[in-house]
């Protein structure tokens, strides 16, 4: 459980993750709304709460290392970054403009703070596999690595192979979490790809998996505590989440993989946003 | 530079001199790291996976993770070398090389086994002709073909040691040494075997010994060609090749890989740019391979001396 200081603190990460995000995604007219929205709770959790970061060192060799394989996710993860004190928030507005160091997708060269470039599905599996095979060789006990893949990217192959290795070479110290908001880009997932029971389908590649809400800090929060004293297998969390989550015209909106945010759903959104955090924030 | 001009007594097998290569690296730098896809069997390297059991890993039939893994690997401060057969080492993982190696800059170092001709018996599904030029397509890319199994060794060593990704097409089964000393090779410059003057015979890999051949043939109808082993085929020896146009005024190009994108479009890149003369290849015309035993291949793929001898007397001509 989180102490109320520190539920405080990262609901309002959170909500000043997804005000962010949409901000950047609003300075260029639209982008990946859906899936930058649904990962924020996990992603408050994490630069809240669980990753050591140190933006003075970003690069410290003994840190946990975020692998976020969803790599359009960038708005979102920028946002964290920026509020982790990574770079200066203004700099969000860059994104995607000629000679950002903020690009749609995440690119450990150009953005401080991003551990692995990301962006072709499936591969940031591997990629967190191979850092997780890192600390283990150097022993850096205790030191984990954590990966997000999205529900549609569960669609390449890569993602198995790479389940099929994490089990194999042991690497409990890998914490996988599946963003199962349940659509991509061309619908839904169950109708694209046919439908999947995540934790199943983990489980019976040799994981540990659970299923949480993915919107609730607590229980996010939890699963991290229980993944962080797995000793045998790697760990898969699957996020219950709704893509678009905490703006409304964004869950409703059929189409919502990639879609532009007006000068008037910003405010909309922010509207609601605040409206969320101070009713989470009333118990 | 001191040449063999027949096999030494302790003459090994390429992929075993692979082996020992890298046993003796993995003693002088532990950031050394080895991933197979399901082939140490067939690249022999199961001693090393004996003595390093911790820096050694099988990663089943799954190639596209081999290399995601080994970029995680890399980007974590390791050298990891991967290995499978020439065609699933580039074809079948092209988008994670050129994403989670080349653009992610996490240099993993690929060694692509029996390129071209050299898969032999495993067919055409497993036959390279294509490798070469997917990799050199890759920004930063390296692009190595040894000729022998001391610049084999020389290669590995040097393709540790660079910073940046790099791939090597290695025949497993091949016993040929050309080179005695290993310092005659430095990886990005081409080795100059034989001086002539009437055309030069650029070739690489396996090629390196037509070339030989056919210059002695030509040597014996009074035509000089000169011979040069480039083993790096991407960075090209740029100098190396203006210089043969200056030279002698004709090249031949000889490799062992499809004639579009490999190492007669490397040379023609260059030779375009800075001094045209007439260049003429030898290699595959754009086809697939084929089942059969490597005599039979080269034969039916047009990779002999004899192939060599025509083109450059073509090439000649053409001046």
């Amino acid at each position: 459980m989180l102490f109320r200081n520190d539920y405080k603190n990262i609901a309002t990460l959170a909500a000043n993750i997804r005000i962010l995000a949409l901000q950047a995604i609003y300075s260029v007219g639209s982008g990946h709304v859906g899936g930058s929205l649904s990962i924020a709770d996990t992603l408050a959790v994490l630069y809240g709460k669980t990753l050591d970061v140190d933006f003075n060192n970003p690069k410290h060799k003994k840190r946990s290392q975020l692998v976020v394989s969803k790599g359009h996710c960038g708005p979102a993860v920028y946002a964290a970054l920026a509020l982790s004190d990574f770079f200066p928030a203004q700099n969000l507005v860059t994104m995607n403009r000629p000679l950002t160091t903020l690009p749609s997708h995440c690119d450990r060269l150009k953005t401080p703070g991003i551990d692995m470039t990301t962006g072709s599905l499936g591969q940031g599996a591997s990629a967190a596999c191979g850092i997780a095979l890192s600390h283990k060789i150097k022993k850096n006990f205790g030191v984990k690595t954590y990966l997000i893949l999205g529900d549609g990217e569960c669609n390449e192959g890569q993602v198995w192979e790479a389940a099929q290795f994490a089990v194999k070479h042991d690497l409990h110290n890998l914490i996988t979490f599946v963003d199962w908001n349940k659509k991509q880009l061309d619908g839904y997932t169950d109708e694209i790809s046919g439908p999947c029971n995540f934790e199943e389908k983990f489980k019976a590649f040799g994981y540990n998996a659970v299923t949480i809400d993915g919107h609730d800090i607590h229980e996010i929060h939890d699963a991290i505590t229980m993944a962080q004293q797995e000793m045998e297998k790697p760990t898969a969390i699957i996020l219950d989440t709704i893509k678009g989550k905490g703006f409304k015209k964004a869950e409703e909106e059929p189409n919502n993989h990639s879609m532009p945010i007006t000068e008037e759903d910003l405010k909309e959104a922010v509207k609601q946003i605040q409206i969320d955090l101070n009713e989470k924030l009333q118990f | 530079m001191d040449l063999f001009d027949k096999l030494p007594d302790y003459a090994k097998a390429f992929r075993d001199v692979l082996t020992d290569t890298l046993d003796r690296m993995f003693k002088e730098n532990e950031k050394l790291l080895y991933l197979d896809a399901d082939l140490v069997g067939a690249i022999k390297t199961g001693e090393l996976f004996k003595k390093y059991p911790d820096r050694t890993f099988n990663c089943g039939i799954a190639e596209a993770n081999m290399i995601g893994t080994a970029a995680g690997l890399a980007a974590n401060d390791f050298i990891p070398f991967t290995h499978t057969f020439g065609c699933f080492a580039t074809r079948r993982v092209f988008d994670q090389v050129f994403l989670s190696v080349g653009y992610a800059d996490c240099p993993v170092k690929m060694i692509g086994s029996d390129p071209g001709v050299c898969a032999e018996m495993n067919g055409g599904t497993h036959m390279p002709f294509e490798d070469m030029a997917l990799m050199r397509a890759v920004p930063t890319m390296a692009v190595l073909e040894p000729s022998d199994a001391t610049s084999l060794e020389a290669l590995l060593e040097q393709m540790a040691n660079s910073g940046g990704p790099a791939y090597i097409r290695v025949p497993r089964k091949r016993k040929y040494y050309l080179y005695k000393h290993k310092w005659d090779i430095t990886m990005g410059k081409a080795n100059v075997l034989l001086e002539g003057k009437d055309v030069t015979l650029i070739a690489s890999g396996i090629m390196v010994e037509q070339a030989l051949i056919a210059a002695a043939n030509l040597g014996k109808e009074g035509i000089s060609a000169q011979v040069i082993d480039m083993h790096t085929i991407k960075p090209i020896d740029e100098e190396a090749v203006l210089s043969a146009c200056e030279k002698t005024g004709a090249i031949v190009t000889c490799e062992n890989h499809n004639i579009i994108g490999g190492l007669f479009s490397a040379v023609c890149d260059v030779v375009c740019r800075t001094y045209p003369v007439p260049v003429e290849p030898v290699g595959v015309l754009d086809q697939f391979g084929e089942v059969g035993p490597i005599d039979y291949l080269q034969t039916r793929f047009g990779l002999t001396a004899k192939d060599i001898e025509v083109k450059a007397k073509f090439a000649i001509s053409r001046k």
